[in-house]
């Protein structure tokens, strides 16, 4: 039986969960050592059983490969999923993902990480023939499910997730975050609630470039896990939060919605506030509703997620979780709390709380090239 | 009057400092590089202290307090005022989410906007009458399940509507006070808007000069016009839920 997963005892706690996120839209870096200074503030927002984050622009120099880290109970497990891996990638550079020796997290998996790319002869073209994104999300998947002991948790280009089982600024020193640079981070800090504390369950949850934190419970869980299994993603991780990762996959990847429509999928407004739209965008959230009902999400949440194009922050519909902005210069910062942002923002240019399910959406300046089609608005 | 310096402090350590400082007869506080320390002056008594915050102060503010005065030059966060009893919090920026949450006396000045859910459950008994005031703005379920005390809202320097979806549902309760006029069909149903009368002015007189008084700013700027009053239609919205009248 798989050690990583669900090896303690489900309890109910009370939510707590912190979320911070800090992005410059001229793609200046900075290194790790701002968003856990942030995140620390938060400290007292999460109890210690879980801690992550992600950060983009990380692997400048693998920046055309799939950047793939995994966690492994033990090293017969790393050995055959390292087996499917050479089956069918071209894996350019592979080592352990550095980590101190002297951080407080002692007790850990084994964190390795791959560059590579999905080969060109590889088996599966015999059936179908998939892009390389989606080869990369049927092969998370088919690891997550069916390899026991393994779990990849990160699988984007340039960017990385680190993450594991205690405060997240344990963590930031156990994988050296200090040392690591990127232009955007998001960072959580996990206060469990109704499922266990284990290290793949921890925040962000990521597929290909997307990344996702979030603070509450999605209680429309089941009927999203039922739409998003009708497509193939496997919800494996036992936390609700997965579901908002592959619902960004599905809208935006493969049907092609942008941003801001996909976000009006996930905080649908009510019907109450369609009725008072003028027609055409009455139209519009009328069929976003029909069509993506299953892919909306109940329950209170606070969420960041990054993708290569920028970040994005929300609220549910009603605001049931904190959420506040800020804007210095270049530089967009969310957090649970406005003084995770003061931490390292003292003085913003603006500070606000995002209304109810109305996104702070932040793109880079010179966008990279957007995959798949886009309808307009 | 002591200084403290809070930079990096631990919210815990910070209110046992306040805490000794009240038990050894100390007046006056000035707690200086406040960031994000939860539950700065719960539960403290003493109708003679004041707390000055310079900083953002955590979730939680004055929570359970009983006399004292807080004021804070910067935003604060949620829960400001969590079932307060007595005494005043000055906010000179902008307060979270949650603001007196279950007040059941003394007052609550913002002079910028609060977030969601100000006032909820908010009540009052005989001499105890709770009052929040707001310059600016606030969020949806405002007054939501309002019982008693007072909640004035200013709408100062904001073009749009100050109110927003929600408004006083459930509210059963105490009045709402507005300076200006609210689309009131997109709100709650069971309460009812009326024009201020001289009582109701007398009474925000009194009010709305020691909230300008806190802030330095001019009363005729506040009082100038009319204002408007929101009361409950029922002291008991719900009486017939599941009986017919």
């Amino acid at each position: 039986m798989l050690k990583l997963k669900n090896k303690f005892g489900i309890e109910r706690d009370i939510s707590g969960c912190g979320l911070c996120g800090i992005i410059n839209t001229k793609r200046v870096k900075t290194t790790g050592s701002d968003i856990k200074k942030a995140i620390s503030v938060e400290h007292d927002r999460g109890n210690g059983l879980g801690g992550g984050f992600a950060v983009y622009g990380n692997y400048e120099n693998y920046a055309g490969l799939y950047a793939f880290h995994i966690m492994y109970d033990n090293l017969s497990a790393k050995s055959s999923v390292e087996e499917y891996l050479k089956n069918n990638f071209v894996i350019d550079k592979e080592e352990p993902i550095p980590t101190s020796k002297t951080s407080k997290i002692t007790e850990h998996p084994y964190l390795h990480r791959y560059f590579m790319k999905p080969k060109s002869d590889r088996q599966d073209k015999l059936f179908h023939d998939l892009g390389d994104d989606d080869f990369v999300v049927q092969s998370v998947m088919l690891i997550n499910e069916n390899y026991d002991g393994a779990y990849v948790f990160s699988s984007g280009k340039n960017m990385g997730v680190f993450k594991g089982v205690g405060y997240p600024e344990d963590i930031a020193d156990f994988y050296k975050l200090d040392e690591v640079e990127g232009y955007m981070w998001t960072a959580h800090n996990r206060f469990p609630t109704n499922t266990p504390g284990w290290w793949g369950g921890a925040h962000p949850f990521t597929l290909l470039d997307w990344s996702i934190v979030h603070n509450g419970e999605i209680s429309s869980y089941g009927i999203n896990k039922r739409y998003l299994e009708m497509y193939k993603y496997n919800l494996s991780l036992k936390t609700d939060t997965e579901v908002i990762t592959y619902i960004l996959d599905i809208l935006i990847r493969k049907h092609g919605l942008p941003i801001e429509l996909a976000t009006l999928v996930l905080a649908a407004p009510f019907y109450q506030s369609i009725d008072k739209m003028n027609n055409e965008k009455k139209e519009l959230l009328t069929a976003l509703r029909q069509i993506y009902g299953s892919a909306l999400l109940n329950g209170p949440f606070a969420i960041v997620f990054g993708y290569s194009g920028g970040m994005v922050a929300m609220n549910d519909r009603i605001k049931l979780r904190p959420l506040v902005a800020a804007t210095m210069g270049d530089f967009t910062y969310v957090a649970s709390e406005e003084a995770a942002i003061r931490a390292i923002c003292p003085s913003p240019d603006l500070v606000w709380s995002p209304r109810a399910g109305e996104p702070v959406i932040v793109k880079f300046e010179e966008p990279v090239p957007q995959k798949g089609r886009v309808i307009g608005l | 009057m002591i200084t403290i310096d809070a930079k990096g402090m631990y919210y815990r350590d910070l209110n046992r400092l306040i805490r000794e400082g009240i038990a050894k007869g100390v007046k006056k506080f000035f707690l200086e590089n406040v960031n994000g320390q939860y539950y700065i002056g719960d539960g403290i008594k003493g109708d003679d202290i004041v707390i000055n915050v310079n900083g953002v102060p955590g979730n939680d503010l004055g929570a359970f307090m009983d006399g004292p005065t807080i004021i804070v030059n910067d935003n604060a966060q949620d829960n400001v005022g969590n079932t307060m009893n007595a005494g005043k919090i000055l906010i000179k920026g902008d307060a979270g989410d949650v603001v007196g949450y279950g007040m059941r006396g003394g007052r609550i000045y913002i002079l910028g906007n609060a977030g969601y859910r100000v006032g909820i459950h908010m009540k009052g008994y005989n001499e105890q009458l709770p009052v929040i005031i707001i310059g600016g703005k606030v969020g949806s379920f405002f007054a939501e399940y309002m019982a008693g005390g007072v909640i004035i809202l200013l709408g100062l320097n904001d073009t749009g509507d100050t109110g927003s979806d929600y408004f006083a549902v459930g509210m059963h309760g105490g009045v709402i006070y507005l300076r200006k006029k609210i689309d009131f069909s997109k709100y709650s149903k069971e309460v009812e808007l009326y024009e201020a009368d001289d009582n109701d002015m007398a009474f925000l007189k009194k009010y709305l000069s020691e909230y300008a008084d806190s802030f330095n700013i001019s009363i005729e700027d506040i009082m100038g016009g009319s204002f408007y009053k929101i009361v409950p239609s029922s002291a008991r919205p719900y009486a017939h839920l599941y009986t017919s009248a």
